[in-house]
């Protein structure tokens, strides 16, 4: 399942960076962060619950750039 | 640029000036040891401390090449290396330390203004979202928001105002402009029955309009749609230098770390000469403010984002950064002939050997057709432009497949092909024109036939001759009519390759045919019936948002009206937006590397490592805007 999801971040390294990050959270199975519209596409594993998977990759993506954000 | 800034960057903006005039103070007061050193490191923290705290999270976090740290241990080591100097005896230069810090913050502001000018920009130029739309209730005109509309609803658009969502006139005259919508900026003169869509502006009369679709399936919203989620796939370009980032830090670094232990050592174990550590570890340091790779970074989805700007601007919605890139590479383009390179629907298109006037031969067949809703009889009656007055209209007797007899003001008027001419005794002139032929006798006298085909649109010609010049290799016209039509459109537009009586399925087998040249194919189509095509080719163009939403779904270029000459356009884009891409990589690299040569051996301080590391971003995000104003040739 894809999802779109409204993001803030303010460099563009940091969020190919973020977008890594986000890529080996558990139950992603793709992600593509797009800074200028600062979206964020996620395309969730079947098996797994978006809701939850969600805040994990909020979470990695802070440790590798703390003002990242997402709006879920 | 500064006007619009939003909290963040106010705020970055104030400690930059503060910190700034700090620092020319502490320079001023020249003072030695601990309240020199005071001195200057307030302004450093002002100045610093945010990235001193990402520096502090990236340890934690265990990543060393977060860019904050980097930044961090070049300033901080810098001010060591001034206490170094003092405790020495020698004169220390903290000042450095802090330029580096300011102007890197300069550079993220800078940065972060770019992005959200750009971003503004984007949205300014895209500006066709209505506030409101005018309804009527109890005699009083009353504003509504656009998502209550429902089709059958009918609203009122006053001068000035945006077309809330599309419909038809049902009263009123007015002209409306466009340009949001295609780029067209001359205004379109629309009266009542005529369509009008969602998104363009009423210029001077008020208009009365039945709404024929909900907001959310209005053109508008169709646009915005596909504008917001554009460029979710990336370039090669970007993956290019996101992968090229991922190195690039760690290998500078790296380098660095050399730097600043290996000369030492050689000096003094090989060479037998002073170690000289504090030149060296300040080259070292001199690295690590080169090796933030976000200069680098920023500018290429910046120049992308800039080019699906400005074609928007032009009419063209391209669905990804990396279709301007394919789009740029193009090599042949193919054609679906009707409706993207004619018009589609028949119309009159010449009156041959008619004894009467002209208007008056057209006048008996539209009177003789009245009745049919065959598109023949539509495009007859279309080109007799007035009104009919059916009381002429006697008798009409029709014949299938052959045509009409009818008595109209008591004269006798046979219409049709040649076998009715025939089987009256009256000979036709034959006709040599493609398209569909149909004679006229009145009182069995012979007086002259016209000629309905499919006609080429006008900028057809200009637009195969301009991608010609832009270097396309081979032009093909795919079309399901007969060949002698299709051979006559092809020779008309120079086209020198076109195969003709395909089905729509058969239309794909021939595609893919072409397809086993290697070279990148762009097919355009008017999206009725041909979305698998579409959907194959490297690059899809869909002409026409009023088209279907599959063949929208299907495309990968989107042009918002019909005109061919957007195609050449949409290619010019593409390539000026890849070649400003190039520049940008290439001069970022070339400043990047001179910089670390430079910087190695000792010509280059860190004030300059700054500077044209801040530069460098400067010139590529002011290069990447470029784009965005790309001039209609």
């Amino acid at each position: 399942m894809k999802k779109t999801y409204d993001i803030e971040v303010d460099c563009a390294n940091c969020a190919n960076l973020a977008e890594d990050a986000a890529k080996k959270t558990k139950g992603v199975k793709n992600v593509c962060i797009n800074f200028m519209s600062q979206k964020m596409e996620i395309e969730f594993c079947p098996e797994f619950d978006p809701c939850v998977v969600i805040k994990e990759v909020l979470k990695n993506c802070k440790k590798v750039e703390e003002d990242f954000e997402i709006c879920f | 640029m500064f006007l619009n800034m939003n909290k963040k960057q106010k705020n970055l903006l104030k400690r930059i000036l503060i910190s700034f005039v700090l620092t020319i103070l502490a320079a001023f007061i020249s003072q030695k040891g601990l309240i020199k050193l005071v001195l200057y490191l307030i302004p450093y923290t002002i100045i610093g401390f945010d990235i001193i705290k990402k520096a502090f999270r990236g340890v934690i976090n265990l990543r060393p090449f977060d860019e904050s740290l980097l930044m961090v241990i070049a300033t901080l080591g810098a001010i060591f290396l001034g206490i170094y100097k003092e405790l020495t005896g020698q004169e220390g230069d903290y000042l450095e330390a802090i330029a580096v810090m300011l102007f890197y913050q300069i550079g993220e502001l800078f940065q972060s203004l770019a992005v959200s000018k750009s971003r503004k920009n984007i949205k300014e130029l895209m500006d066709i979202r209505p506030d409101y739309a005018n309804i009527e209730k109890d005699g009083k005109i009353i504003k509504v928001s656009p998502d209550t509309i429902k089709e059958g609803d009918i609203i009122i658009i006053k001068a000035g105002e945006k077309v809330p969502t599309d419909g038809i006139i049902l009263e009123g005259n007015t002209s409306i402009n466009t340009i949001a919508l295609n780029g067209e900026s001359i205004p379109k003169y629309v009266k009542v029955k005529d369509e009008i869509i969602s998104g363009s502006i009423n210029i001077d009369g008020l208009i009365k309009v039945k709404v024929t679709k909900s907001f959310k399936e209005s053109t508008a919203s169709k646009i915005l749609e596909l504008v917001e989620n554009a460029s979710s796939k990336k370039s090669r370009s970007e993956n290019f230098i996101s992968k090229f980032a991922k190195v690039y830090t760690p290998f500078v670094v790296i380098l660095a770390g050399l730097l600043a232990f290996l000369p030492p050592l050689i000096r003094v174990f090989v060479l037998g000469v002073p170690h000289m550590f504090n030149v060296w570890i300040y080259r070292a340091l001199t690295f690590l403010v080169i090796s933030c790779p976000c200069a680098l970074v920023i500018s290429i989805p910046l120049s992308f984002f800039s080019g699906i700007g400005g074609a928007s601007r032009n009419g063209i919605l391209i669905k990804g950064s990396n279709y301007i890139e394919t789009l740029s590479k193009v090599k042949t383009v193919v054609f679906d002939k009707t409706g993207t390179l004619t018009q589609g629907v028949f119309e009159v298109s010449a009156i041959h050997h008619n004894k009467i006037e002209e208007e008056k031969l057209i006048e008996y067949a539209a009177l003789s057709e009245y009745a049919s809703s065959h598109p023949i009889a539509k495009s007859l009656k279309s080109a007799h432009k007035k009104e009919i007055d059916l009381n002429r209209i006697k008798e009409v007797k029709e014949i299938t497949g052959e045509g009409i007899i009818a008595k109209i003001d008591d004269l006798e008027v046979i219409s049709g092909n040649e076998k009715i001419m025939k089987r009256f005794g009256i000979e036709p002139v034959l006709c040599h024109s493609t398209g569909t032929i149909i004679h006229i006798a009145i009182n069995k006298k012979y007086m002259g036939h016209i000629v309905i085909s499919d006609i080429i649109k006008p900028e057809s010609k200009n637009a195969i001759s301009k991608l010609k010049k832009l270097g396309i290799k081979r032009i093909v016209m795919l079309t399901g009519d007969i060949e002698k039509t299709a051979k006559k459109v092809s020779d008309e537009l120079n086209i020198e390759e076109f195969y003709s009586g395909l089905l729509p399925n058969q239309k794909l087998e021939k595609l893919e045919e072409i397809m086993n040249e290697k070279a990148l194919i762009a097919f355009v189509g008017d999206g009725i019936n041909d979305a698998p095509v579409l959907s194959r080719a490297d690059i899809g163009i869909s002409m026409g948002l009023i088209g279907s939403d599959a063949a929208i779904e299907a495309s990968d270029v989107v042009l918002m009206d019909d005109n061919p000459k957007k195609i050449p356009q949409a290619i010019e884009i593409s390539k000026e937006c890849l070649k400003i891409v190039k520049q940008n990589i290439f001069f970022a690299l070339f400043c990047k590397f001179l910089c670390l040569i430079l910087g190695g051996f000792g010509v280059l301080n860190m004030w300059f490592a700054v500077f044209a590391d801040v530069g460098v971003m400067v010139i590529c995000v002011i290069n990447s805007f470029r784009i965005l104003f790309i001039k209609q040739k």
